[in-house]
């Protein structure tokens, strides 16, 4: 029971996964948001490295692990440039008050 | 209980409760400190988990790199002299229905499910050399088309960040009003 195995780690990145989507559904600032976003990724991060030691030591998994946190790194920086837009425009970054397309 | 099964229940509890904390505290920066544990943590797991370099990988990555971006989005976009850094929250009950049973039905599924697993084989010293070479036989597509999103990405957050005079609104901008101004100083004279 207190040995760790594989599933060990799957139960520490599920409940990640869900408190990233809780963070995701229920904040109301946009930053908030990617945060949880970035809870899930590495959610999904630790469940590649976990089938990938424990799947016989195939570095596969860590390859999908690294092309995640390239794109994690590319999502970020869009998205904040995106909130910084929308700070300019709107003076807030509460994702229920950003209703418009345009001023 | 061994070593490293204490160190993994160290590092667990440390991911879990600073997860918490970013997902449940009221306080933005709060919450990006809390993250920055959170990343320590999965840091931890990758090194448990035999993944070198994936865990020096996630230090600057995450840590470097991401959690210092997040840092400057709130500071850029929020009143930091006043006390205005706290969120709000919209339809907590059933998020957390949902939420509770999306994770009960994964942690169900990962537990009850027999997974067959291999054991660690002896000849791998370090992960480094075998990645290297994975991404330049196997994954070099994928390496390519990665190098060639960053570089849109950069490129795009940079135009989409620029300041208004030479973003998507240039009606409005300062340039276009200079340019209008010299013509209402000669009508003046």
């Amino acid at each position: 029971m207190f040995q760790v195995g594989l599933t060990h780690y799957l139960v520490i990145s599920g409940i990640l996964f869900s408190l990233g989507i809780f963070g995701v559904v229920t904040r109301k600032n946009a930053i908030l948001v990617l945060m949880g976003i970035e809870l899930i990724l590495n959610a999904a991060n630790i469940n590649f490295i976990a089938f990938s030691r424990y799947g016989g030591m195939n570095l596969d998994g860590q390859m999908a692990a690294i092309f995640v946190i390239i794109l994690a790194a590319a999502e970020v920086a869009i998205a904040l440039a995106i909130v910084l837009n929308i700070y300019k425009n709107f003076q807030t970054v509460n994702v229920d008050e950003i209703n418009k397309m345009k001023e | 209980m061994s070593l490293i099964d204490i160190t993994f229940y160290f590092f667990a509890i440390v991911v879990v409760l600073s997860a918490a904390i970013v997902v449940f505290s009221r306080n933005i920066i709060y919450s990006a400190f809390a993250l920055l544990f959170t990343f320590f943590g999965i840091a931890g797991f990758y090194v448990l988990l035999s993944a070198d370099f994936l865990a020096v990988t996630q230090l600057l990555i995450y840590v470097g790199g991401i959690l210092v971006l997040m840092l400057f989005g709130v500071m850029l976009t929020n009143k930091v002299i006043r006390v205005e850094i706290k969120t709000g929250t919209l339809s907590v009950l059933p998020a957390s229905i949902i939420v509770a049973a999306i994770a009960g039905t994964i942690i169900g599924i990962f537990t009850i499910t027999d997974w067959k697993t291999g054991d660690l084989p002896h000849d791998i010293n370090t992960t480094t050399t075998i990645i290297g070479n994975n991404f330049m036989t196997t994954w070099v597509l994928p390496f390519e088309i990665a190098s060639v999103i960053l570089l849109v990405a950069l490129l795009g957050a940079a135009i989409i960040a620029r300041p208004e005079k030479f973003g998507p609104y240039r009606e409005k901008s300062e340039l276009f009003k200079h340019k209008k101004e010299p013509e209402q100083t000669k009508k003046a004279h």
